[in-house]
Protein backbone atom coordinates (compact mmCIF):
# COMPACT_ATOMS: atom_id res chain seq x y z
CA UNK A 1 0.00 0.00 0.00
CA UNK A 2 0.86 3.52 -0.88
CA UNK A 3 0.13 6.77 1.28
CA UNK A 4 -1.06 9.25 -1.16
CA UNK A 5 -2.89 12.65 0.87
CA UNK A 6 -3.12 10.59 3.89
CA UNK A 7 -5.34 7.71 2.21
CA UNK A 8 -3.83 3.64 1.64
CA UNK A 9 -4.15 3.18 -1.74
CA UNK A 10 -3.07 0.04 -3.64
CA UNK A 11 -0.71 1.51 -6.26
CA UNK A 12 2.33 0.26 -5.50
CA UNK A 13 4.54 0.17 -8.66
CA UNK A 14 2.51 2.53 -10.70
CA UNK A 15 4.46 5.68 -11.34
CA UNK A 16 4.37 9.27 -10.49
CA UNK A 17 2.91 10.12 -13.90
CA UNK A 18 0.96 6.99 -13.97
CA UNK A 19 -0.99 8.05 -10.80
CA UNK A 20 -1.28 11.49 -11.88
CA UNK A 21 -3.25 10.53 -15.33
CA UNK A 22 -5.45 7.95 -12.51
CA UNK A 23 -6.60 11.40 -10.61
CA UNK A 24 -6.68 13.38 -13.78
CA UNK A 25 -4.01 15.91 -12.58
CA UNK A 26 -2.31 17.85 -15.13
CA UNK A 27 1.29 17.39 -14.49
CA UNK A 28 1.95 20.52 -15.65
CA UNK A 29 0.28 22.02 -12.21
CA UNK A 30 1.70 19.57 -9.69
CA UNK A 31 3.81 19.35 -7.11
CA UNK A 32 4.77 15.99 -5.98
CA UNK A 33 6.13 15.05 -2.33
CA UNK A 34 7.48 11.24 -1.47
CA UNK A 35 8.83 11.49 2.07
CA UNK A 36 8.43 14.60 2.12
CA UNK A 37 10.93 15.34 -0.58
CA UNK A 38 10.07 16.57 -3.81
CA UNK A 39 9.49 14.71 -6.87
CA UNK A 40 11.55 16.76 -9.73
CA UNK A 41 9.02 16.92 -13.00
CA UNK A 42 11.64 14.84 -14.59
CA UNK A 43 11.36 11.73 -12.31
CA UNK A 44 7.74 11.60 -12.93
CA UNK A 45 8.92 8.05 -14.29
CA UNK A 46 9.52 6.91 -11.35
CA UNK A 47 7.61 3.81 -9.48
CA UNK A 48 5.67 4.30 -5.99
CA UNK A 49 7.77 1.80 -3.79
CA UNK A 50 4.88 -0.15 -1.05
CA UNK A 51 5.42 2.07 1.99
CA UNK A 52 5.91 5.10 0.05
CA UNK A 53 4.08 8.28 2.02
CA UNK A 54 3.08 10.78 -0.75
CA UNK A 55 1.67 14.14 -1.03
CA UNK A 56 0.27 15.78 -3.84
CA UNK A 57 -0.79 18.93 -4.91
CA UNK A 58 -2.78 19.63 -8.07
CA UNK A 59 -3.01 23.45 -7.93
CA UNK A 60 -5.64 25.55 -8.98
CA UNK A 61 -5.70 28.95 -10.05
CA UNK A 62 -6.53 32.62 -8.79
CA UNK A 63 -4.56 34.61 -6.74
CA UNK B 1 7.44 61.92 9.93
CA UNK B 2 7.11 58.93 12.78
CA UNK B 3 10.74 57.30 13.85
CA UNK B 4 11.85 53.67 13.42
CA UNK B 5 11.44 53.60 17.59
CA UNK B 6 7.99 54.82 17.13
CA UNK B 7 7.18 52.75 14.73
CA UNK B 8 8.55 49.50 16.45
CA UNK B 9 7.35 50.84 19.83
CA UNK B 10 3.24 50.37 18.05
CA UNK B 11 3.42 46.97 16.90
CA UNK B 12 5.34 45.35 20.04
CA UNK B 13 2.55 47.44 22.26
CA UNK B 14 -0.19 45.30 20.18
CA UNK B 15 1.79 41.94 21.02
CA UNK B 16 2.27 39.51 23.78
CA UNK B 17 5.46 40.24 23.55
CA UNK B 18 8.61 42.35 21.75
CA UNK B 19 8.35 40.93 17.83
CA UNK B 20 9.60 43.90 16.45
CA UNK B 21 13.34 43.15 16.05
CA UNK B 22 12.75 39.43 15.20
CA UNK B 23 10.14 40.88 12.53
CA UNK B 24 12.54 43.44 11.48
CA UNK B 25 15.29 40.62 10.63
CA UNK B 26 13.46 38.53 8.44
CA UNK B 27 13.93 38.76 4.76
CA UNK B 28 10.96 37.53 2.94
CA UNK B 29 10.42 36.67 -0.83
CA UNK B 30 6.73 36.98 -2.54
CA UNK B 31 6.84 35.57 -6.14
CA UNK B 32 3.38 37.80 -7.56
CA UNK B 33 2.05 40.70 -6.69
CA UNK B 34 -2.07 40.15 -7.30
CA UNK B 35 -4.48 39.42 -5.03
CA UNK B 36 -2.34 37.17 -2.82
CA UNK B 37 0.95 38.89 -2.97
CA UNK B 38 -0.51 42.63 -2.55
CA UNK B 39 -2.23 41.59 0.04
CA UNK B 40 0.27 39.41 2.17
CA UNK B 41 3.13 42.43 1.58
CA UNK B 42 0.90 44.81 3.14
CA UNK B 43 -0.42 42.43 6.25
CA UNK B 44 3.82 41.69 7.01
CA UNK B 45 4.76 45.45 6.51
CA UNK B 46 2.37 46.48 9.17
CA UNK B 47 4.09 43.42 10.98
CA UNK B 48 7.06 45.07 10.76
CA UNK B 49 9.11 43.17 8.64
CA UNK B 50 12.23 44.56 7.65
CA UNK B 51 12.72 43.42 3.99
CA UNK B 52 10.71 41.97 0.71
CA UNK B 53 11.50 41.08 -1.98
CA UNK B 54 9.00 41.20 -4.58
CA UNK B 55 8.03 39.88 -8.08
CA UNK B 56 5.64 40.09 -10.78
CA UNK B 57 5.71 41.20 -14.61
CA UNK B 58 2.37 42.52 -14.69
CA UNK B 59 0.61 45.92 -14.88
CA UNK B 60 -2.43 47.37 -12.74
CA UNK B 61 -5.59 46.63 -15.02
CA UNK B 62 -9.16 47.98 -13.63
CA UNK B 63 -10.19 44.11 -13.23
CA UNK B 64 -7.39 44.59 -10.16
CA UNK B 65 -9.17 46.62 -9.00
CA UNK B 66 -11.68 44.43 -7.08
CA UNK B 67 -9.73 42.17 -5.10
CA UNK B 68 -5.94 43.83 -5.20
CA UNK B 69 -3.99 46.51 -2.85
CA UNK B 70 -4.00 48.62 -5.71
CA UNK B 71 -5.72 52.06 -6.20
CA UNK B 72 -7.27 53.41 -9.37
CA UNK B 73 -4.24 56.19 -9.65
CA UNK B 74 -1.98 52.89 -10.23
CA UNK B 75 -4.19 51.70 -12.67
CA UNK B 76 -1.06 51.21 -16.17
CA UNK B 77 1.51 51.14 -13.49
CA UNK B 78 4.19 48.10 -13.28
CA UNK B 79 2.90 46.24 -9.69
CA UNK B 80 6.79 46.30 -9.04
CA UNK B 81 6.70 49.48 -9.44
CA UNK B 82 3.28 50.92 -7.90
CA UNK B 83 3.35 48.07 -4.52
CA UNK B 84 6.51 49.49 -3.14
CA UNK B 85 4.91 52.88 -3.02
CA UNK B 86 2.21 51.45 -1.45
CA UNK B 87 4.41 49.59 0.95
CA UNK B 88 6.10 52.82 2.04
CA UNK B 89 2.57 54.90 3.54
CA UNK B 90 2.22 51.68 5.64
CA UNK B 91 5.72 50.85 6.85
CA UNK B 92 8.90 53.00 5.67
CA UNK B 93 11.17 50.98 7.29
CA UNK B 94 11.23 48.06 5.56
CA UNK B 95 13.84 47.67 2.58
CA UNK B 96 12.03 46.35 -0.42
CA UNK B 97 13.42 45.32 -3.49
CA UNK B 98 11.50 44.80 -6.36
CA UNK B 99 11.74 43.38 -9.57
CA UNK B 100 9.49 43.95 -12.93
CA UNK B 101 10.03 40.19 -14.42
CA UNK B 102 8.65 37.10 -14.95
CA UNK B 103 9.70 34.50 -12.27
CA UNK B 104 11.45 31.26 -14.21
CA UNK B 105 12.84 27.80 -12.93
CA UNK B 106 15.97 30.10 -13.90
CA UNK B 107 15.85 32.97 -12.65
CA UNK B 108 14.02 32.30 -9.24
CA UNK B 109 16.57 31.16 -6.81
CA UNK B 110 19.48 34.07 -7.52
CA UNK B 111 16.40 36.59 -7.65
CA UNK B 112 15.11 35.49 -4.05
CA UNK B 113 18.87 34.31 -2.96
CA UNK B 114 18.57 35.10 0.90
CA UNK B 115 15.24 34.78 2.17
CA UNK B 116 14.27 33.40 4.98
CA UNK B 117 10.97 32.45 3.66
CA UNK B 118 9.42 31.94 0.35
CA UNK B 119 6.18 33.16 -0.89
CA UNK B 120 4.16 31.71 -3.92
CA UNK B 121 1.43 34.21 -4.84
CA UNK B 122 0.66 33.63 -8.71
CA UNK B 123 -2.79 33.55 -10.17
CA UNK B 124 -1.80 30.97 -13.04
CA UNK B 125 -2.03 27.08 -11.47
CA UNK B 126 1.30 26.39 -14.01
CA UNK B 127 3.41 29.52 -12.58
CA UNK B 128 1.83 27.98 -9.08
CA UNK B 129 3.36 24.71 -9.40
CA UNK B 130 6.63 25.88 -11.58
CA UNK B 131 7.49 28.01 -8.25
CA UNK B 132 6.99 25.22 -5.70
CA UNK B 133 8.91 22.47 -7.58
CA UNK B 134 11.83 25.27 -8.07
CA UNK B 135 11.89 26.14 -4.87
CA UNK B 136 11.96 23.14 -3.74
CA UNK B 137 14.46 21.71 -5.47
CA UNK B 138 16.69 24.43 -5.48
CA UNK B 139 16.18 26.31 -2.30
CA UNK B 140 15.11 22.87 -0.44
CA UNK B 141 15.98 24.43 3.61
CA UNK B 142 13.49 27.66 2.97
CA UNK B 143 10.25 27.92 3.85
CA UNK B 144 7.26 28.18 1.07
CA UNK B 145 3.99 28.83 1.80
CA UNK B 146 1.64 28.10 -1.33
CA UNK B 147 -1.70 29.17 -2.12
CA UNK B 148 -4.55 26.96 -4.27
CA UNK B 149 -7.99 27.77 -4.00
CA UNK B 150 -9.80 31.08 -3.05
CA UNK B 151 -12.32 31.43 -5.88
CA UNK B 152 -15.70 31.65 -6.15
CA UNK B 153 -18.36 32.96 -3.23
CA UNK B 154 -18.45 29.82 -1.30
CA UNK B 155 -18.10 29.26 2.46
CA UNK B 156 -14.94 31.12 3.84
CA UNK B 157 -14.12 28.47 6.50
CA UNK B 158 -13.20 26.38 3.86
CA UNK B 159 -9.98 28.18 3.36
CA UNK B 160 -7.17 26.55 5.69
CA UNK B 161 -3.96 26.42 6.39
CA UNK B 162 -2.33 22.55 5.92
CA UNK B 163 1.95 22.02 6.67
CA UNK B 164 2.51 19.51 3.97
CA UNK B 165 5.99 18.74 4.79
CA UNK B 166 7.95 20.36 7.52
CA UNK B 167 9.34 23.19 4.88
CA UNK B 168 5.73 23.47 2.86
CA UNK B 169 2.46 24.82 3.76
CA UNK B 170 0.15 25.19 1.72
CA UNK B 171 -3.17 27.14 2.24
CA UNK B 172 -6.77 27.79 0.49
CA UNK B 173 -9.66 25.63 0.07
CA UNK B 174 -7.70 23.54 -2.58
CA UNK B 175 -10.20 23.43 -5.20
CA UNK B 176 -12.12 26.34 -6.13
CA UNK B 177 -10.75 27.10 -9.72
CA UNK B 178 -11.13 30.46 -11.25
CA UNK B 179 -10.90 28.79 -14.67
CA UNK B 180 -14.32 27.63 -13.48
CA UNK B 181 -15.96 30.80 -13.99
CA UNK B 182 -16.77 31.09 -10.34
CA UNK B 183 -15.11 34.84 -9.87
CA UNK B 184 -12.52 35.84 -7.59
CA UNK B 185 -13.42 38.64 -4.85
CA UNK B 186 -11.47 40.44 -2.23
CA UNK B 187 -13.27 38.75 0.73
CA UNK B 188 -11.76 35.23 -0.27
CA UNK B 189 -8.46 36.27 -1.98
CA UNK B 190 -7.59 38.36 1.22
CA UNK B 191 -8.65 35.37 3.82
CA UNK B 192 -5.97 33.01 1.65
CA UNK B 193 -3.25 36.32 2.38
CA UNK B 194 -4.39 36.34 5.87
CA UNK B 195 -3.55 32.95 6.19
CA UNK B 196 -0.18 33.12 4.07
CA UNK B 197 0.95 35.95 5.88
CA UNK B 198 0.00 34.42 9.45
CA UNK B 199 1.78 31.95 8.63
CA UNK B 200 5.03 33.59 7.51
CA UNK B 201 4.80 35.64 11.11
CA UNK B 202 4.28 32.42 12.53
CA UNK B 203 7.24 30.86 10.90
CA UNK B 204 9.73 33.81 12.06
CA UNK B 205 8.36 34.09 15.59
CA UNK B 206 8.67 29.88 15.74
CA UNK B 207 12.60 30.41 14.22
CA UNK B 208 13.68 33.16 16.61
CA UNK B 209 11.84 31.35 19.47
CA UNK B 210 14.30 27.97 19.18
CA UNK B 211 17.64 29.86 18.50
CA UNK B 212 17.28 32.07 21.78
CA UNK B 213 16.44 28.99 23.90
Amino acid sequence: MVTINGEQKDCAGMTVAELLQSMKLDPARTAVMIGGDIVPKADYGRALAEGDEADIIGFVGGG
Amino acid sequence: MVTEAEFAAAVDSRSDRPIYANMHAARIGIAGLGGLGSNIAAALVRSGVGQLVLADFDTVELSNINRQLYTLSHIGRRKADALPEILREINPFCAVTSHALRITAENCAEIFAGCDIMIEAFDDPVQKAMLVNTVMTQMPETPLICGSGMAGFGNANAITTRRITPKLTLCGDGVTDVADGVGLTASRVMICAGHMAARAVELILEENRSEST
